[in-house]
Parts: structure tokens; sequence; C-alpha cells
């Protein structure tokens, strides 16, 4: 059976190249970069290095990077560094409906030590609009949090506008007003460029990009002030302490560089085999919707809502074909709630039920897509054949309403093919 | 984090669709998680000959109504108003905790059903009596 791996926006193969740039400083160069004997100082030069690497490819200076480890640690330090170094010019925090849980429980744990935070809404093109944000900001804001690309739906947020009503605040007296920007799924899918965007933090974490899990930064503008969150041996400035995972380092700077050397090659890449995916089965299934903007969009992302399916059922039959992908309703506890991304795009329990992502990386091809376009139709035609609620609105042949007997087809297990109705809903 | 049993049956579900001039027809949801069943059964002399369901639900439910309809074929009214949702949940192979609620939607299916069917019995019964 072919195995297709459409989940990159989860996480991605390590490439050949970062695990041999890594290697070294696991076997041979494995000293602690604070110590000042050779093995230790090997350690250190290929930290700076690759500090200097990352840094040139975000347009940020080496001073400005802090080597973390991963996305979770990089929104936990940017919200909460900010808003403790910060308290006495204010306590409110401005962030989205639908980030990811990093930023989410962060600005939950503030919230509970007292300082408030508005959520900006989100509309059902899956962006958040610079007008709420005007209209949020207070002389007490000290933080604005935004993501450069939703995770689950790809729309890629006005980041750089946000930058701008920023900048006008902060010239206009309110100084310690700062913008971070969860960039975990745009680094290496999009061009980043910390100065262009306009913002103060960015977060990224580099198993997104075919680096290594346990691998992540925040860049720093030079000159904001941020509260550490981890207290031992000082390092990264003072900023992150515990001992360096050089190897994790290296392999982080080797990805961002490979990533990004042929940027705009792997961007048209991704999104061909993307729009083929989503314009095959938008032609060959009924009652299925895109989620978000579509001209929005990371190149390498979907986010489908198939109607009268349930989304684990889909996701798990596509696994037992071989096919990856993930889906953002899932029924745990009796109680079945899309994820908070998909109820911010005003999707609920009944019209967010049968969402799934695919997302493509480099190591994806045309077979892929293909693969998929031939097993997944008839998976979803298969689970429609069990619900009663696609069977009172599609039906076999005619596309009009069943009625009667509606026993199934000729085999026990009957599974027949449900028809298209006389109009699709696709979008 | 779901057996090979509950896997079968999603990919090979048994038993689909609605018996056509069923004896009994038992329907079920839970409104929490939005999941909703249908249970059709044709019985001749007490024994269920045929099952077939529908669902709108998630793979424990199709695997927990598809198991079903293999149980419930073949057997008496008296077994069948036995089974509980943790034999359902054991012959999937056990169903892990947070999916638990999707056996008792099909048992709930099923003895929204047989329920009738009881009372015709015992109405049959007291009626024999009188004669």
């Amino acid at each position: 059976m072919r195995r297709v791996y459409l989940d990159n926006s989860a996480t991605t193969r390590v490439d050949d190249e970062v695990v041999a740039a890594m290697l070294p400083y696991l076997t041979d160069d494995y000293g602690n970069a604070s110590s000042t004997h050779q093995w230790g100082q090997r350690a250190r030069h290929a930290i700076e290095d690759a500090r200097r690497r990352v840094a040139a490819v975000l347009n940020a200076t080496p001073g400005e990077i802090i080597f973390l480890s991963g996305g979770t640690e990089s929104d936990n330090l940017a919200i909460k560094g900010i808003a403790e170094a910060h308290a006495e010019k204010g306590r409110h925090i401005i962030t989205s409906r639908f980030e990811h849980s990093a930023v989410m429980n962060s600005c939950a744990e503030l919230e509970s030590r007292g300082w408030r935070v508005t959520y900006l809404p989100v509309y059902a093109d899956g962006v958040v609009r610079i007008e709420d944000l005007r209209e949020a900001l207070t002389p007490e804001t000290v933080l604005v949090s935004v993501m450069h690309a939703n995770n689950e739906i790809g729309t890629i947020q006005p980041i750089t506008e946000m930058a701008n009503l920023i900048r006008e605040r902060r010239e206009a007296g309110q100084s310690h007003l700062f913008l971070h920007t969860d960039a975990v799924q745009t680094v290496g899918k999009i061009p980043v460029d910390v100065a262009a965007l306009g913002v103060d933090l960015l977060s990224c974490s580099g198993h997104k990009f075919n680096g290594p899990k346990g691998s992540g930064l925040l860049y720093v503008r030079r000159g904001v002030r941020l509260h550490k969150q981890l207290h031992g041996g000082h390092h990264e400035r003072d900023m992150r302490s515990g001992t360096e995972n050089v190897a994790q380092i290296v392999g982080l700077a080797r990805a961002i560089e490979l990533a990004t050397a042929d940027l705009s090659a792997r961007m048209e890449h991704c999104r061909h085999l993307r729009d083929r995916l989503e314009a095959g089965l938008l032609e060959a299934i009924p009652f299925v919707r895109v989620n978000g903007d579509p001209s929005r969009r990371v190149p390498g992302l979907t986010n489908l809502n198939f109607d009268f399916v349930e989304g684990e059922g889909l996701q798990i039959s596509l696994d037992l074909k071989g096919v990856a992908v993930s889906t953002g309703s899932a029924c745990s506890s009796g109680a079945t709630e899309p994820s908070h991304v998909l109820v911010a795009l005003g999707l609920d329990s009944e019209t967010g039920r049968g969402t799934i992502r695919f997302s493509f990386g480099k190591d994806n091809v045309a077979e892929d897509v293909d693969y998929v376009l031939s097993v997944l139709p008839n998976l979803v035609s298969k689970l429609r054949q069990l619900s009663p609620r696609a069977r009172q609105i599609l039906s076999p042949e005619t596309g009009s309403p069943e009625t009667g007997s509606s026993e199934t087809g000729p085999t026990e297990t009957g599974v027949a093919e449900i028809g298209r109705p006389a109009s699709s809903q696709n979008v | 984090m779901y057996s090979s049993i509950v896997l079968d049956h999603l990919d090979n579900p048994r038993h689909v669709g609605e018996v056509s001039n069923a004896s009994a027809r038992g329907e079920s949801s839970n409104p929490v998680c939005g999941d909703r069943m249908t249970l059709t059964l044709r019985v001749s002399n007490g024994t269920i000959t045929e099952a077939r369901f529908l669902v709108d639900g998630c793979p424990p439910s199709i695997a927990a109504g598809s198991m079903l309809t293999v149980l419930l074929t073949g057997l008496d009214l008296a077994g069948a108003e036995r089974l509980t949702p943790r034999q359902l949940s054991d012959e999937l192979g056990r169903l892990p905790r947070h999916k638990e609620h999707c056996a008792v939607l099909a048992i709930d299916a099923l003895r929204t059903a047989i329920a009738p069917l009881k009372i015709d019995a015992a109405e049959e019964t007291r009626q024999t009596n009188e004669d």
C-alpha cells in the first residue's frame, strides 16, 4: 500500500542534510558550550555560527536570536516575558480567538494572575481585522500577539498592518507596546523578514521545516526588554538558562537555510500539489467546503469540511489506506466540539464536524495527490452511506430526496454509492 | 487508540441500512456529542433474524452499531434484552473510557427498538392466560 504523509503542518521529516549537520555534535564535538576547553569552544563556535546564519535568513542581527526548545517555549517566553517586564505600564494583552494553544494558554495563565486579555474575533475568511485591533488597543495595552498564519486553516494575518498601527501608537507616546507573532507555520514556508513584518518578537519551531523536534527560537528586537522564564546558568544572554542543545541548534540553522534557499520553488511545488488535490476533491465529492479564504493561505495547506461525515472517521479511514492527515474535530468525553479555530470561524458541532487538514511538504509528489484522489471519494461515500442525515439529503442516482425503504445495496455490508445532488455546494 | 476490531468495523461496517418492513425500530442520540443511531430489526418467533443500523457518529459509534447487528442476528429477544454497553465494549476489544458512550448509544437504540416488542409479548401472554 502506498504511504502518503500529508500532515506536514504537524511535523516534518528531518532532512538528511540536517541530520548530517547535527551528528558531529552528538558524537565528536559534544562539549558543553560554556566550557573553556577546546571541546566546549567548538560547540560554542557552532552555536554562534548557527545564530549568525539564522539571523541572516530572518533579516535580524545575531544578538536578537534566542535559541530554545520550540514554538511553545518561544510563545511562553514572548508573552509572559513581555507582560511581566512591563506590568507597571499596563496589564492588558490583545490576541486573537484562533491562536495556537501555546499562546492561548499563556494568555489564560496571565488572566488568572490579573492581566486582562482581549481576544480579537476572526471572521469566516479566517482573518483578523485591523479595525478590531484599533478598537481594542488601550493605553494599558503592552502586548499584541497574533499568529502569522493559522495552523489549522493556513490563513495569513495582516501582521505588517498591525505593526504599522502599533508603531503609530508608539510614536504617539505609548512606548511600552509590543507586537509578537507566532510564525511557526510560516518560517520556511513563505518569506519571513522580521524587519519587513515590523514585529518586535517572533516565534518559530525547527521541526515544521524539516529540522529537528526540540529546536526553536525567539526573535527579540534589540532594545525590547522581557522577563526570563527560566532561572539558572544565564545561558542565551540570561534569557534561556540551560545547557545549549548544540545539535538541535545546528540542525535548526541548517534546516532554515535549506528551506529558504529555494523557497520560491518549494512554495510553488506545495501550492501546485495543494491546488490539484483541492480541485480534484471539490470536483469529485459533493458537499465539500474550503475553510478560510483560499486566496490568503500558506501554499501547502488546505482545510476542507466534508458534510455528513465525522472528521475522525474520515481521518482514520484515510490512515487505514496509508494516508496521514489531521482532523479539526474530535469527539472526547462525550462531546464533539470542533477545534477553537473552527469555532472562531463560526462553525459549530454540526457544520464543523467533518474537517480535515491536508498539509504538503517538499517531499510530496504528484503521485501522492493521485493516490488520495483515488481513495478519498469512495471513503467519503462509504461513510455517508452510514449516515441517516446524508441519506435524507443525498440520494442514489436521482439527486432527489430518498423515500421508502433504504435497505442498502446488494452486498451485506451494503456500501452503495450515494449519487451527487443536482447542484453541488462546493466552493 | 482503537482496537483492531473497531478499525475493522470502521473499514468494513456490517449490516448497514434499514430493514424493509421492520418488526422493530429504535433511534437513539447523544445530545452532547451529536451522534445519532437508527437500528431496525426483523423478528420472527421471538428471534431476531435481521438487524441493520445507520449512524451519524465517530469510529467507535460506527463500530458499536456494526458489532451490535452482528451480535443480534440469530439472538432471541431475551438475549437481546440482556446485552449491556459493557458487553458491547468488550466485544469491540474494550472502547477507550472517553468513548464508552458510543456503546451506550447503540444499546439505547436496541432497548428503544425492543421495548414495544416486550409490551406486545406481555400483552399476548396476558390474553392467553385470560383465555
